[in-house]
């Protein structure tokens, strides 16, 4: 069945939807990055199955093997995992400094602590 | 010379180097000549790849030795080399600014790392600019948006801190886009090289695939340059970052997306499929005419003058995109044309807002009474900004909306070049605003007397050189003009 064989680009969609979806509908600042975290791995694991190839190995010359794997969508994404990363640790660092100054995490509460122009 | 050989990796590694330098050395003022150096380095090599490429044609680099489309190439035809020429000028002109202004608004102990992350943006723009691989793009662009998140929350205000985590929600969510859809790309094709790209492309247009990369590039990018109804980030992060870093974002990191959306648009897809198949240039028309009126309605209730310019802008890359949707050689040019002329304005005008900070300490409009007066040159800076942006015979401004209202009657839509008129009128009630209040109303509001407080020269210089650049380009425009051409040429003809 073609459906279920490519039961990894499900698995990309359901994350991908999921991740987007705690992004705008949490008003916490940590879970909306971890939100984007699911939805940046979602890509990650995209880029993945599409490098590989049916009965392929690792793309190391050995004896025997005559299918490989191709190895460049997965090194490219080692370079958007490096950057996942930095993002992340970034946003984590916005949100210790938004709590130093403001107190709070909250969306909602934030909205209400800076008087209005 | 063996060294204009590399120009292309060379204007690149030259801040991206010197970024960690600056940290190293600490000091705030051999930080700052540290970044000045590379700034300007990377602005005489820019020019000097603009001279080379409008003489000899475009200007393939392969980095390390690996050719395309194996290896990365940094490839400088007529559009990007004058991109190029404008980030590079701008990073240039704001690093003066920086020293005075970043000394008032962030202070000397934390100086070094506003320096490093200016030179690590910059870096990024400039090879967002000169790559010709799509999955280095994203790697610069990364480069570029992190480092400009880092120069937002420096801003003074606490607010500036949340507005630097929307902007890196909606930045992220915008590069992953991109992502998705060079994937998508690269499943249809094998390749990532731009120029392999739009020929492996040729004959694919009824795929599905290329239909969804087409429309994720797209949005993931439009989020990247503000384009409305995505521009909620822009006017948070432009008015409460430092001065300097509003002035050299606002002129050049949305001009950069717009130059990648050229790029996706014209030289991967192709005019025909994607103006052709896909319904672009009404979605455009339509999204950049929201713009031009919505952001230009929103920026005249504003009441802080920075976050007035933020809205403005994005009306004015709403001129942009207008250009660009028409998909003629006259409309693009209109299109770059604005980018190039834009980027001076609001850059020039940025900065005159980063002068009334350093002196008043506000860029709220109720502080600006008497300005005429305590800042003149200040003040006469911003009027020959704000004509500009109005579009004043003689300005920079004047030149690209005639160009536009031009490539609006070519393709016969007179209202859009009423619709173009109309809006301008907008930006003359903003602007007259502003205006009003620096010259006809007192300080204060008792009769004090009015002390004269005007800029130093180090910041007054740098706003000056964009304003004389955006006046001059109003009045000479054989280079700005020309060099459009060239690059709508270029763009069009890859297609």
């Amino acid at each position: 069945m073609e459906a279920f064989g490519l039961y990894n680009y499900w698995i990309v969609i359901f994350l991908m939807m999921s991740g987007f979806y705690v992004v705008i509908a949490r008003g916490n600042l940590v879970k909306k990055l971890v939100g984007l975290n699911i939805f940046q791995a979602s890509v990650f694991v995209f880029y993945i199955s599409m490098g590989k190839v049916a009965g392929g190995t690792a793309p190391i010359i050995a004896e025997g093997v005559e299918t490989y794997s191709n190895p460049l969508p997965h090194v490219l994404i080692l370079t958007a995992i490096v950057v996942g990363v930095a993002t992340t640790a970034l946003g984590l660092s916005l949100v210790v400094r938004i709590n130093e100054e403001y107190g709070t995490v909250e969306e909602e509460e934030l909205a209400g602590k800076d008087p209005a122009e | 010379m063996i060294a204009s050989v590399h120009f292309p990796i060379l204007q690149i590694v030259l801040p991206l180097l010197l970024a960690p330098v600056c940290v190293l050395l600490r000091g705030a003022r051999l930080a700052w000549f540290t970044a000045l150096t590379a700034s300007w380095g990377a602005f005489g090599i820019a020019v000097a790849l603009l001279y080379d490429v409008l003489a000899g044609g475009p200007v393939s680099y392969a980095v390390g030795g690996w050719n395309a489309p194996w290896g990365i190439e940094l490839r400088v035809d007529a559009a990007n080399a004058f991109v190029l020429t404008i980030v590079a000028g701008i990073g240039a002109v704001v690093m003066i600014f920086a020293r005075k202004s970043v000394e008032h608004e962030i202070g000397d102990s934390r100086a070094y790392l506003f320096y490093s992350a200016y030179l690590l943006c910059l870096a990024g723009l400039l090879g967002v600019t000169v790559t010709g691989d799509a999955f280095n793009l994203f790697v610069f662009l990364e480069i570029s948006s992190l480092s400009s998140y880092v120069l937002i929350s420096l801003g003074k205000d606490r607010r500036a801190l949340y507005a630097a985590y929307q902007y890196l929600i909606l930045g992220t969510i915008g590069a992953t886009f991109y992502l998705i859809g060079v994937g998508l790309l690269y499943q249809v094709t094998g390749t990532l090289n731009m120029m392999d790209l739009a020929q492996r492309i040729g004959g694919q247009e009824d795929l599905r695939g290329v239909h969804v990369a087409f429309a994720f590039l797209t949005v993931g990018i439009s989020l990247k340059l503000a384009l409305f109804p995505l521009h909620f980030w822009l006017p948070n992060a432009y008015a409460y970052a430092p001065s300097a870093v509003t002035g050299f974002m606002a002129a050049t990191a949305t001009k950069v997306s717009v130059y990648v959306l050229l790029r996706v648009f014209f030289t991967i897809f192709g005019v025909d499929f994607s103006f052709g198949q896909m319904p672009l240039g009404e979605i455009l028309m339509i999204l950049a005419v929201a713009a031009m009126f919505a952001a230009s309605t929103v920026a005249i209730f504003q009441n802080d003058v920075k976050r007035m310019l933020a809205y403005s802008s994005v009306a004015q890359i709403g001129y942009i995109v207008l250009g660009i949707g028409m998909a003629s050689v006259t409309g693009v040019q209109a299109g770059v044309l604005h980018l190039f002329n834009h980027a001076l304005i609001k850059g020039g005008l940025f900065l005159a807002m980063g002068c009334i900070a350093y002196s008043i300490g506000s860029t709220h409009i109720r502080d600006l009474g008497g300005l005429g007066k305590r800042m003149p040159w200040t003040a006469a800076a911003f009027v020959a900004g704000g004509f500009g942006l109005i579009g004043i015979p003689m300005t920079a401004g004047f030149v690209s909306k005639w160009y536009l209202v031009l490539a609006a009657l070519e393709q016969g839509w007179w209202w859009i070049a009423v619709l173009i008129l109309l809006s301008s009128l907008l930006a003359v009630l903003y602007v007259w605003k502003v205006v009003e209040r620096m010259y006809f109303q007192p300080a204060g509001g008792t009769g004090e007397t009015v002390e004269r407080a005007e800029a130093p020269l180090g910041l007054l210089i740098p706003t000056w050189i964009l304003i004389v650049a955006s006046i001059w380009f109003g009045i000479d425009t054989r280079l700005s003009a020309g060099a459009a051409l060239e690059a709508a040429k270029t763009l069009l003809g890859a297609g």
